[in-house]
């Protein structure tokens, strides 16, 4: 009599519908992606109960934090024009390499003399270089005036659209540096901008 | 992770010698390990929790003509003062002591819907609804401001303004030991 013989199953595991899932799952997180951006300055942002996003397009952010002033706005081209702008008004010529540089760099928080070295340090560099933020004062001629007003009249001349603005602001700090970029936005009839809070449901 | 020829002997009765069929199947091993791999890498990369906006409408202050007398018997006038305290209190400055209050449900989250209700019940409509005016001591922390903002926008009040802060007031901070 023959034993029968019980054929040795395969250890293989079918993949293909793992594949599948996997591929696809990559493929949505591809394109939703946005790649985490580092601010230059640490912030404790405060919650709310606000539940719509900030917008990524025509959009500009006012970082402030330990006393100091950054400034970023979205969309690479903006930031090419804005910076050609600004080179035309303080009497800095910016090369173009330079402006291609620049238009990379999502928050900054330089001021106007030394920008063109910073601009030229290398990423490592930059990450090291304390910025000591963007002057600020009560004046109409203070640069972050400036900054927000060219970035305004860039915006309104490549997308036209009017620029949107969000203050990112520390938890711990007081109130009269937030003020003080209240008022900068308010002498230019800035009058609606966003405070940027994380999403706090615990309340 | 190699597959086992499991196909058994098939061609053993002998006749033609037959050139076996080379399986279609291909071991998807690496490649599922490289996509989640990937995977991985764009859930760490990515910012999961965006960041939320909140949208603030201020007074024009380049207009001087725009500013509207306000009713001081419904307005409620807050005061931020240090270490997250509030003091609020309705109707003409220095008429009534000011209530101390804190950043809670039950603190000055009910002040606003119970003030709001009193007030839109002792006046004849339609302009009836409580003004809030917010006025930030130089002590008070940004946080405190978006908090103040987040209580208004819960308890659904419809006028408000963020107001400079005149030195009486900053006197009544000072006198509860919030300044």
């Amino acid at each position: 009599m023959a034993r029968i013989k019980i054929p040795r199953k395969s250890t293989a595991i079918d993949m293909t519908a793992m594949c599948d899932v996997a591929f696809l799952l990559l493929t949505f997180f591809i394109l939703t992606a946005k790649l985490r951006q580092d601010d230059p300055l640490r912030v404790d942002v405060p919650g709310s109960s606000i539940k719509v996003n900030v917008p990524d397009v025509d959009m500009a952010t006012i970082l402030v934090g330990h006393g100091k002033v950054f400034f970023g706005v979205e969309g690479t081209d903006i930031r090419k024009s804005l910076l050609e702008e600004m080179g035309k008004k303080y009497n800095i010529p910016f090369s173009q390499e330079e402006i291609q540089k620049f238009s990379v760099i999502p928050t900054f928080g330089v001021p106007m003399n030394v920008l063109k070295q910073y601009i030229n340090l290398s990423a490592d560099e930059k990450k090291k270089y304390a910025q000591p933020g963007i002057q600020i004062d009560t004046t109409t001629n203070s640069e972050l005036f400036n900054w927000i007003y060219q970035a305004r009249i860039v915006t309104k001349n490549l997308h036209n659209k009017e620029l949107r603005f969000a203050i990112k602001g520390d938890s711990h700090e007081l109130y009269p540096e937030i003020s003080h970029v209240i008022d900068v936005l308010q002498k230019q009839a800035v009058n609606k901008f966003s405070l940027i809070t994380a999403l706090n449901q615990g309340k | 992770m190699a597959e086992l020829d499991t196909s058994g002997g098939g061609g053993k009765k002998g006749g033609k010698v037959r050139s076996k069929k080379a399986s279609t199947r291909i071991d998807l091993t690496a490649m599922v390990d490289l996509a989640f791999l990937l995977i991985t890498f764009f859930i760490m990369a990515t910012t999961l929790a965006k960041p939320k906006a909140m949208d603030t409408y201020w007074p024009d202050k380049t207009k001087k003509d725009v500013q509207l007398p306000v009713p001081e018997s419904r307005t409620m006038t807050v005061l931020l003062g240090n270490n997250h305290s509030i003091e609020w209190y309705v109707g003409p400055p220095g008429k009534s002591a000011p209530t101390v209050d804190h950043f809670t449900k039950t603190g000055i989250r009910k002040s606003l819907i119970d003030k709001s209700k009193e007030i839109e019940a002792t006046h004849a409509g339609p302009d009836n609804y409580m003004i809030v005016l917010i006025k930030v001591s130089d002590k008070a922390t940004y946080k405190d401001f978006v908090n103040i903002f987040d209580e208004i926008s819960i308890t659904g009040i419809k006028s408000y303004a963020v107001v400079a802060i005149t030195p009486p007031e900053v006197e009544l901070l000072k006198k509860d030991g919030n300044y």
